[in-house]
């Protein structure tokens, strides 16, 4: 009985491995890439005709004159997008507190007049490690920082904040936020 | 409550246009694994008369239930030797423009069993180990033979029950050919090409390098001249300051897979971040049709076989019992994960939900899928068999992480897998009437079948295999150095990260507490072994009953038959499956999210 099957599973498994695994993967990035070329590429941000990003990804900003996005757990270095992880931390370790500590302080000092408590996704670390978005709120917290960094008047930084806010989906499904590459790019045009 | 509305309006978005599509969906399943005539075949037909040409493979010829349960082993060993060599080969293979080596041994032995059983379960990191052709002639290729295997046992097992007085229950070839071509591979094209419109990428370049905005100073880890990590003399890694204003954008194939890593409820990511990687899953949307995908086939399967067994009724009474089981889970692990972490509250953090921010517990998650789309990804990954994530489940809260763990010690029904949940409910729903039948004093039937001592044996088998894996593998993981070198998390959370992994691993479902490194030999060979051992004993035995029943005489209702499709039934159900999960896992599951659940309460 045996070796009256090896012969279908054998040639089944060969044209299956060829129809699944080469002509559907190829058709669909041929059509992906006719029909969604900038999607299907990486949604890649250029400027002045050099690659600068990807609108998904998100970067590590660490200057006070640019708004920062969630801690990223990668390593090396945070948002590499070369390892994408999350940091794994159970909510009872004291790692994690002391990350998150330390997180809320490097905050504080780049703003010592702000005493608003912190929002929660600016000390959590996000779970690709390249989260390219913040909430409204962590952005409006990092507003006043952002506005005297750049010399710029907090209203210009706040509207600029809010023309980037993108809402949820059919007025339900997930959450407002703002991406944080964009609003960068965006302050950078502005001068 | 503004942010609890938002999920219960997600929740019933999803499960209302999971119900609307169950009637239509698993009606044509049918239609096409009974071979009746339909656009589809009409379309497919050319392809599917080569294929048996090809494969010399004679549609009519019907098997018994050993020849079928032979072929799906063969079938699935051979995809594993596929795959395994792919794997080894990887240096000499084409579409590799990262130039990835040869996977090892023992991580090429636990892959290839994790993507043939369904599991995808991942040691690896995909964007720094996988190339191309591994991912689309390996992994693609398994994620829809895989689900197909699945999908067709379940049919045999429904033939089972419909036919009478009959020695065969179908023609494997012909059943894995059909569920490829009718049913998985045309909704994965449509759902690849929408998930690409959206953003996940679809290439085959080689990684880009972007020039970011701001550079970023990091401690890079030293090695030497082979490649080894350098130590100073305390042990610690040797460091040094470094700084980089270079981004690396991995490229490939993605949403292709994406497609059907998801309805054929496989999970293994593209990327290591799986779901919660931008590449795979950028936008709310894309992440409520991911969730849409996961769920639908297996709940349309109830439907498929409730026609199929001549009384849809049948199907729905077990769909009901399904959804009340996912939905008070789903539930509890949402409120558990927006109440947040007290530790991260005290140090002036605001994790209150409101207008401007999801608030909850955000370690782990992704922003813009905030608490309730990542509660609800966590719920629906694991009462599936799919174990992709979307949010890190090593960081929930003890209870919001005790979800995902019952869901799947409950054997992954609810609605379960591609094909296994519906023969996994299908066992508890004999076993039900079998304790039903013991208490009023009548011989169990179920649809149309008399339950004997033989289905019993072979129930029995199925029910107790998963949950033997499991602990006896949390067992020999706790009490080895090797098993408890892997575990990243102090405490009792740490014992949760072992029990996780071999609840994922034996109800193949793929999910992790990831901290746990998984990349090493005893992992690897202990959960590959898992892998495999609870995937095709239970479908063994499936089909031994499937065999068993299809050559009983079919045995007309009267007025002394327990109905098998009303609200009484439905509990009798629930009450099974409550009965054996929670007997089995309780004292484990004390042991690991309990206790830490009263540690964190006592922290408050």
């Amino acid at each position: 009985m045996w070796l009256r099957l090896v012969r279908p599973a054998a040639s089944l498994l060969l044209a299956m491995t060829v129809l699944l695994g080469l002509v559907y993967p190829l058709v669909i990035t041929v059509v992906a890439g006719v029909a969604f070329p900038e999607q299907a590429a990486g949604s890649l941000i250029h400027r002045h005709g050099r690659l600068v990003g990807s609108e998904l990804v998100g970067q590590s900003f660490s200057q006070r004159g640019y708004f920062w996005g969630r801690p990223s757990a990668t390593t090396p270095q945070p948002y590499n997008a070369g390892a994408s992880n999350g940091s794994n931390l159970g909510p009872l370790n004291p790692e994690l507190l002391d990350r998150v500590k330390a997180n809320a302080q490097a905050l504080r000092d780049a703003d010592p007049d702000n005493r608003q408590p912190i929002p929660v996704e600016l000390v959590t670390a996000s779970a690709s490690g390249l989260d390219p978005d913040i909430s409204p709120a962590a952005a409006r917290y990092q507003a006043g920082r952002v506005a005297r960094a750049r010399g710029l008047a907090a209203a210009r930084v706040e509207a600029l904040i809010a023309s980037h806010e993108r809402g949820r989906t059919l007025g339900f499904i997930g959450e407002r936020r703002i991406n944080v590459l964009e609003l960068n790019l965006a302050l950078d045009e502005l001068r | 409550m503004i942010p609890d509305a938002f999920f219960e309006l997600l929740l019933l978005a999803f499960l209302g246009l999971v119900l609307l599509c169950v009637r239509p969906l698993g009606g044509y399943i049918a239609d096409v694994m009974e071979g009746r005539p339909n656009l589809a075949r009409r379309v497919g037909g050319p392809v599917e008369q080569v294929v048996y040409r090809l494969c010399r493979v004679d549609a009519r010829e019907e098997m018994g239930w050993q020849s079928y349960a032979l072929a799906v082993l063969l079938f699935n060993v051979l995809g594993a030797v596929v795959v395994y060599a792919l794997l080894r080969l990887q240096q000499y293979l084409p579409l590799n423009p990262q130039r990835f080596a040869a996977v090892s041994p023992d991580s090429s032995f636990n892959t290839a069993v994790s993507f043939v059983t369904n599991t995808d379960w991942q040691g690896y990191s995909g964007e720094s180990t996988m190339g191309y052709l591994v991912q689309m002639a390996g992994f693609t290729v398994q994620n829809f033979l895989s689900a197909a295997t699945g999908l067709v046992v379940a049919i045999a097992l429904i033939r089972g029950l419909a036919r009478h007085t009959a020695t065969t229950i179908g023609n494997f070839w012909v059943d894995i050919t059909r569920s490829t071509l009718y049913v998985l591979l045309p909704l994965a094209a449509v759902l690849a090409l929408v998930l690409a419109s959206q953003g996940v990428i679809q290439n085959l370049a080689g990684y880009r390098d972007a020039t970011t905005l701001d550079a970023v100073t990091f401690q890079n880890p030293q090695t030497d001249a082979a490649g080894r990590a350098l130590q100073d003399a305390a042990g610690n890694p040797l460091t040094a300051t470094a700084s980089t204003q270079t981004q690396i954008l991995p490229m490939g194939p993605v949403a292709s897979q994406e497609a059907i890593k998801e309805l054929g409820t496989n999970g293994g990511g593209f990327f290591n971040a799986n779901s919660a990687h931008p590449f795979e899953n950028p936008t709310p949307l894309t992440n409520f049709l991911e969730l849409l995908a996961i769920f639908v086939i297996p709940c349309a399967l109830t439907y498929t076989f409730g026609r199929m067994v001549g009384d849809p009724r049948q199907g729905w009474a077990i769909l009901a019992a399904m959804l009340i089981l996912f939905t008070t889970l789903a539930m509890v692990g949402y409120s558990s994960e927006q109440a947040g972490n007290p530790l991260i509250a005290r140090q002036g953090i605001d994790q209150a939900a409101s207008i401007a921010q999801p608030g909850g517990n955000m370690e782990g998650k992704e922003t813009r899928f905030g608490i309730a789309a990542s509660a609800l990804f966590a719920a629906v990954t694991t009462a599936t068999s799919c174990g992709a994530v979307n949010s890190m489940h090593d960081s929930l809260t003890p209870l919001g992480g005790l979800v995902p763990l019952l869901l799947m010690q409950l054997g992954e029904l609810a609605p379960g897998g591609v094909g296994t949940g519906l023969y996994t409910v299908l066992m508890f729903a004999v076993l039900g009437v079998f304790i039903a039948g013991l208490m009023i004093g009548r011989t169990p039937e179920y649809v149309g079948k008399k339950i004997e001592a033989l289905e019993m044996k072979l129930v029995s088998v199925f029910i107790l295999t998963t949950p033997f894996v499991v602990l006896i593998g949390t067992a020999v993981a706790v009490s080895t150095a090797a098993g408890k070198a892997g575990v990243a998390n102090p405490g009792p959370h740490g014992f949760s990260e072992i029990l996780y992994a071999f609840s994922s691993a034996a109800n193949n479902n793929g999910s992790a507490f990831g901290g746990i490194s998984a990349n090493t030999v005893f992992y690897n060979v202990a959960t590959g072994l898992a892998m495999f051992i609870a995937r095709f004993w239970p479908i063994v035995a499936t089909l031994a009953i499937a065999g068993s029943l299809a050559a009983k005489k079919r045995i007309p209702v009267t007025d002394g038959t327990m109905p098998t499709h009303g609200p009484l039934f439905v509990v009798l159900l629930i009450g099974s499956i409550l009965l054996i999960g929670v007997l089995t896992y309780l004292p484990a599951l004390a042991l690991g999210p309990v206790i830490e659940h009263f540690m964190l309460a006592a922290a408050r």
